[in-house]
């Protein structure tokens, strides 16, 4: 494995769009080439090496090559987008779109993300250890096919839609999201370890959501049908299984209707009556 | 002899009314009389004539006043600063006609600028839910002559639209309605007793930021399913009550505003409101409308559609192509994140109706309106530039919130020497290609007068 | 005064019945000319391809239902803009391309002239503002009649006269060019969320059933004598086993003759006709009827009708079959629009995956390319892809590479998930048929523009006409032997001259040439009824007033009007 380190030394004045910052694009290159990579600040072109110190190796192919950025990111767009393989680690924030149509590899950030991270995702791996803002794993406007695969893990908070279209795939948030989760998928995990506010499975055709916390409004298209015990993320644990929505269409399979599914955990405080 | 000139548009709200008649004076110089429009119409065209129209362009001086300036002088600044800027912002478009926005169109690209419009803070979110889930909708001419039940949901015509319950959606009599009124069952969804709300056969006083569920409850309903006993504060027996109104009606029509647009939920309201019109489709006629809110603030959304193939929020910085992104390529998002560096305010008062953070980020940057008043904006403003009233000195196609293009007229001229949003913006962009010594790029033959030749420094 | 010589080119004129003599075209201003003069620019075309600009019958490129289309896909733009020029306007859109990369793309192919298949009336000032946005190529509109109240009312009773007033009126009102039918009835009945399935099926309401629409039309179109016959869309578009409405309606035609004179012979153009073509009574059963059908239009002269060639990519479908699209919905559940318009017409668009895995899309495919192949007449039978509807219409060159070469066509099935099954579903496999340089350029060329009764204009090389040359790196006498180089050469002309000006080069835009906007003005006599009846539907129905809905003039600033002097 080669590693490429960036350092940034500039913060800009607007926000920087760093798409070629991914392993395929970096591999092969060396840092002074990879200093020469265009980015866009609005219409003005600059070079990665206007805002970052890169030293290292790259590795012949993206699969043997890791990036570490040592700095802040909070202003740069597009980290990770479309990459396949190696690794990306960022010491700090970033911006909107990380790991953005992204479909093989891994990006670890240490600090927060804003918001689409992990837009139409379809595979590959995606750390988050603070919160993220929203459209966490979403489809870009208007498509219908949201995430299709890959895992994207926020150890902190998200904003509201998460999993918009989703048709595959996994989202772990760690402590609490805001509304809309789900809305439109067809398939695909999410996962909320904390609290959601409402609007959970809106228009939901198929998929799987866990809450673990508590959902404050539960959708009228959503019907209780039982209990079950499932095992999410190491633990045993009793959910309160739901339907729906029942006011979406839902697929036939063997003349049964399948059905979005809710488990909101048993032991939730929640409001909703059993 | 007054001259009465008939079938005359109003640029008014997204009802477009083009049955006004205009009494104007011999000289056609000043307007007398408005006949048929609504109070607000009618103040548009009495005001066009009014004794503080500005009628030359206002620059800032360094000691903070403003100053007469030519318009020679503002296309210049317009343009530099244009072409100085990184990302500049031109939003607005509230009451302009489609060839203003479409000469816009043209700045813009060569700009590098993000172009977009009132909808950002509007009707916006409709336009993410048609995105997501398409329109199934008609002109309102289908509803004067079919829909026999008529939905409001969140908006509230007798205040916003004033005409439009008379001309389209509830009184009129129509081919199939001709009982007009009393063919209609009107269901208002307000949490509020609107105007509206009074004049509706069922009134589904919703929970404030409840508006999704409640139309989840709609949908579950309609497929045969049970409801909670109480969903968004209404009785399930209301809510089955209205369901048969809807599932048993030859034609429904929803309409829905602001009240769906910006209440919690936003665009998932209209998505799922959308989504209720079609299951009703399965079982009877069914369309929605957006409530629009100006007379054509569904032009830029044309124009701009068929020229880069987006509505709104569109960043054309990357000069290849355009973007979208809503959320990130908005109007207040890129204000409050400080993504632009350059603000022009056309048609509208992004002044008065944004949020004061995003507004003071802008005037961090040069900050240009152009309009025909003075409004909040022009106050703030490095530059004010005024130009024709729309509908009263210059005439154009408009889209009516249907998305039927009607052309308006011109009633009196407009005063001497102040341009039309699409001269002045076409004069923009000479002055912008003479100043990079590039050729403009098919512009259309006009009459515009080039501006002078200095080059950039 | 401007003169061009495009000389030593591999010329194929089918208008004249030229096939790959080697020859000059000289241009003079916009016309083609016998001769050029000593001081004539000289442009080699040695070992080319020299052929009419073209022109395109049918396509969905300018109006209200394409402009929802582009609004509500902006997945379609998505890492799509392959073809940005420098110093052009931004080119955005795969399947609805915006206005800019509409005129781009036709004049990069050659294409001289596009007909806009469907205008709604009431939104006629919104297609000309696209068309006045769309540069280069000329342009056309037809208004849609097949479901207007007006006619309904006066075709119940047969008059001929009152429809023909109305009809000039409307053509005149929206600057349109012709009569287009749309599921004649059955969008009427969309309006009450009904449907026309057969051509006698009644219209809900108006007591009259397609049948008397479309023959009604034909009369009222050969009684005006119009350069275009009607235009027509067949009731049951999309539905397996619909070939049998197809030859009803095709039969509708039987025993009338054209008359006009613009040399055109049909009397019925029928469009997009592989959605007409199905047999089956579901989709488990769905095959191929390509041959029941092509076998008719074969042999009636006063038929032509445009492929609709389904291309295998993601695309937009729009019409103004407005329960058509509701259908198709209900099939992908993907998004949904729909205008109704009042009193006139409605459309739908929805999103739809031409996908190779799937067996339909693959038997669709076949379709098209062997009623292309089964055509005994080419200047009858033209290449369309219904665009959007089946492809975009930079999918021509695809389509052309299909028809000339068995070889990409076996290599198309080889993609198929199901290619024994769209074998067994229809006769493409079996077909050895190969079309020529010449009968695609009368596919394409020749045969439209004399259906559209503008054969004076486009359509040939002929001293007179207009100055529409394309160049294509072909060597008529050694064509590549690898199929793609075919679709290479068509997708960009080496040269293009549009209306005298060189517009393309190498297949990149050099000009934004001078488009023009082609419409008919039938002169008939006063018809105070008519009038009144106009007059008295904007009172009472319509919602927008009677002197705001003419098109002004100042929307189609390049105007070329063709005026047809009704006698009667």
């Amino acid at each position: 494995m080669a590693t490429i380190t960036m350092k940034p030394f500039k913060t800009p004045e607007l926000f920087l769009e760093c798409s070629n910052i991914s392993p395929d694009v970096f591999a092969g290159k060396s840092p002074s080439e990879i200093s020469k990579l265009e980015v866009r600040e609005g219409k003005i072109r600059n070079e990665l090496g206007d805002f970052f110190e890169v030293t290292g190796t790259s590795g012949t192919t993206a699969e043997d090559t890791d990036i570490v950025i040592e700095g802040d990111c909070s202003r740069v767009k597009y980290i990770g987008m479309k990459m396949t393989a190696g690794s990306i680690t960022l010491n700090g924030n970033a911006d909107m779109y990380v790991g953005g149509w992204m479909k093989g590899g891994s990006i670890h950030v240490k600090g927060n993300v804003d918001s689409f991270c992990g837009i139409a995702m379809e595979g590959g791996e995606i750390q988050v250890d603070g919160d993220a803002q929203n459209y966490v794993g979403c489809a870009y406007r208007g498509d219908w096919r949201g995430m299709r695969g890959g895992t994207i893990h926020i150890h902190g908070s998200a904003g509201n839609d998460i999993g918009t279209f989703m048709l595959g795939g996994t989202i772990i948030i760690e402590k609490n999201a805001f509304i809309h989760v789900s809305t439109h998928a067809e398939g695909g995990t999410v996962i909320i370890k904390g609290d959601v506010q409402g609007r959970v499975g809106g228009q939901m055709v198929k998929g799987d959501i866990y809450v673990l916390g508590d959902v404050t409004y539960m959708l009228p298209g959503f019907k209780e049908i039982g209990q079950v015990d499932k095992t999410i993320a190491g633990q045993d644990i009793t959910f309160r299984h739901f339907i729906g929505d029942l006011g979406e269409r839902h697929p036939k399979k063997k003349g049964q209707e399948i059905y979005g599914n809710l488990f909101l955990r048993a032991s939730s405080p929640s409001g909703i009556p059993q | 002899m007054p001259k009465l000139i008939t079938q005359v548009g109003c640029p008014y709200c997204g009802a477009a009314c083009d049955d006004l008649e205009i009494l104007v004076s011999d000289d056609g110089k000043k307007i007398l009389e408005t006949r048929n429009a609504c109070v607000i119409g009618s103040e548009i065209f009495h005001h066009a004539t009014s004794s503080n129209r500005l009628t030359r362009p206002r620059l800032r001086q360094p000691d903070g006043s403003f100053k007469e300036t030519t318009y020679e002088e503002a296309i210049d600044y317009t343009a530099k600063a244009l072409l100085h800027a990184k990302k500049p912002l031109i939003y607005g478009f509230g009451s302009t006609n489609c060839e203003g926005m479409s000469a816009v169109g043209r700045v813009s690209e060569k700009a590098g600028a993000v172009l977009d419009n009132c909808a950002s803070i509007c009707h916006g979110p409709s336009f993410l839910a048609i995105f997501d889930n398409g329109y199934p909708s008609c002109t309102l001419g289908e509803i004067k002559n079919r829909a026999d039940v008529v939905v409001f949901w969140g908006c509230n015509p007798m205040h916003a639209h004033p005409r439009h319950t008379s001309r389209y959606s509830i009184f009129p009599r129509g081919f199939f309605t001709n009982r007009g009124q009393k063919h209609r069952t009107v269901i208002c969804v307000d949490p509020r007793e609107t105007d509206t709300a009074k004049l509706a056969d069922h009134h589904l006083m919703v929970k404030q930021g409840h508006d999704y569920d409640l139309f989840d409850a709609f949908r579950t309903v309609l497929r045969g399913h049970d409801i909670p006993k109480e969903v968004a504060g209404i009785e399930k027996a209301r809510i089955l009550e209205a369901a048969e109104k809807m599932k048993n009606a030859r034609f429904v029509m929803i309409f829905f505003g602001m009240g769906c647009t910006h209440t919690d939920g936003r665009n998932h309201n209209v998505d799922i409101a959308i989504s209720l019109t079609r299951d009703l489709n399965d079982q009877t006629k069914a369309s929605i409308m957006a409530m629009r809110g100006h007379y054509n603030i569904a032009g830029p959304g044309q124009v701009w559609s068929w020229q880069f193939g987006f509505p709104y929020c569109i960043d054309l910085s990357k000069g290849t192509h355009a973007h979208m992104n809503p959320g990130e390529t908005s109007s207040v998002d890129l204000a409050m994140r400080d993504e632009v560096d350059c603000f022009v305010n056309v048609g509208t008062d992004a002044g008065a109706h944004f949020p004061i953070e995003a507004v003071k980020h802008l005037k961090n940057h040069p900050f240009i309106t152009v309009d025909p008043n003075i409004n909040m904006a022009s106050e703030i403003s490095d530059l004010h530039i005024p130009v024709r009233i729309v509908g009263v000195e210059e005439p154009g196609v408009v889209y009516r919130m249907d998305n039927v293009p009607i052309q308006f007229k011109k009633v009196i001229d407009g005063p001497e020497g102040v341009p039309s949003d699409e001269e002045l913006f076409d004069r923009v962009y000479l002055r912008m290609c003479e100043l990079t010594q590039t050729e403009p790029i098919w512009i259309h033959e006009k009459t515009h007068v080039p501006t002078t030749t200095s080059q950039v420094d | 005064m401007a003169e061009l010589v495009i000389k030593n080119g591999f010329v194929i004129d089918p208008s004249r019945n030229i096939n790959g003599d080697v020859a000059d075209i000289a241009i003079r201003d916009d016309k083609i000319v016998e001769k050029g003069g000593k001081d004539a620019k000289v442009i080699d075309a040695r070992g080319k391809v020299v052929m009419p600009g073209g022109v395109d019958i049918h396509a969905h490129v300018a109006g209200p239902k394409v402009n929802a289309g582009r609004l509500m896909r902006p997945e379609d733009k998505l890492f799509k803009s392959p073809n940005a020029q420098e110093h052009y306007r931004m080119e955005m859109g795969f399947s609805i391309p915006s206005t800019f990369k509409t005129g781009y793309d036709y004049a990069r192919m050659g294409y001289a002239f596009v007909m806009e298949a469907a205008m709604p009336p009431l939104h006629g000032p919104h297609v000309h503002e696209e068309i006045h946005d769309t540069p280069i190529i000329d342009e056309g509109a037809l208004p849609v009649f097949g479901n207007n109240w007006f006619v309904m009312e006066y075709l119940k009773n047969e008059e001929i006269e009152n429809t023909a007033a109305y009809v000039a009126w409307l053509l005149s009102a929206t600057k349109g060019f012709g009569l287009k039918l749309v599921n004649p009835g059955g969008t009427a009945a969309w309006a009450w969320g009904l449907n026309c399935l057969s051509i006698n099926d009644p219209v809900p309401f108006y007591d009259i059933t397609p049948a008397e629409i479309i023959t009604g039309l034909m009369k009222t179109n050969e009684y005006l004598g119009l350069p275009h016959s009607i235009h027509l869309h067949h009731n049951s578009l999309g539905i397996p086993g619909n070939y049998a409405v197809t030859l009803d309606s095709l039969q509708l035609a039987g025993g009338i003759t054209a008359k006009n004179k613009f040399n055109r012979e049909q009397v019925m153009h029928s469009t997009h006709i592989q959605f007409h073509s199905y047999g089956g009574d579901s989709w488990a059963n769905f095959e191929s009827k390509a041959k029941e059908v092509m076998d008719y239009v074969n042999s009636r002269k006063n038929l032509t009708v445009d492929l609709g060639c389904v291309t295998l990519d993601e695309t937009t479908t729009m019409t103004a079959d407005g329960p058509f699209e509701h259908h198709l919905n209900s099939l992908n559940h993907l998004k949904w629009a729909n205008t109704d318009v009042e009193l006139e017409t409605a459309a739908g668009v929805v999103p739809y995956i031409y996908d190779k895995d799937v067996k339909v899309s693959g038997i669709q495919w076949a379709i098209g390319l062997e009623l292309g192949l089964y055509a005994k007449d080419p200047s009858r039978t033209f290449i369309t892809t219904d665009h959007p509807n089946a492809g975009p219409f930079i999918r021509y060159p695809r389509v052309i590479k299909w028809l000339m070469s068995q070889k990409a066509r076996e290599a198309t099935f080889d993609t198929l998930k199901h290619s024994s099954k769209v074998i067994d579903a229809t006769d493409l496999h079996g077909i050895d048929k190969e079309r020529t340089l010449y009968e695609i350029a009368q596919m394409t060329r020749t045969g439209p523009a004399k259906a559209l009764g503008l054969s004076h204009m486009y359509g040939g090389l002929g001293e007179g006409l207009d100055a529409n040359v394309a160049v294509f790196d072909l060597d008529v006498n050694n064509m590549p032997g690898d199929p793609e180089e075919i679709e290479k050469a068509f997708l960009r002309a080496s040269l293009f001259v549009k209306s005298g000006q060189i517009v393309v080069k190498d297949g990149d835009i050099t000009h934004h040439g001078n488009k023009r906007t082609v419409w008919v003005n039938a002169k008939v006599k006063d018809n105070p009824q008519v009038t009144r009846d106009i007059h008295d539907k904007f009172l009472k129905n319509y919602t927008v007033s009677i002197g705001n809905y003419a098109v002004r003039d100042n929307l189609a600033p390049n105007p070329y009007v063709i005026e047809v002097d009704v006698e009667a």
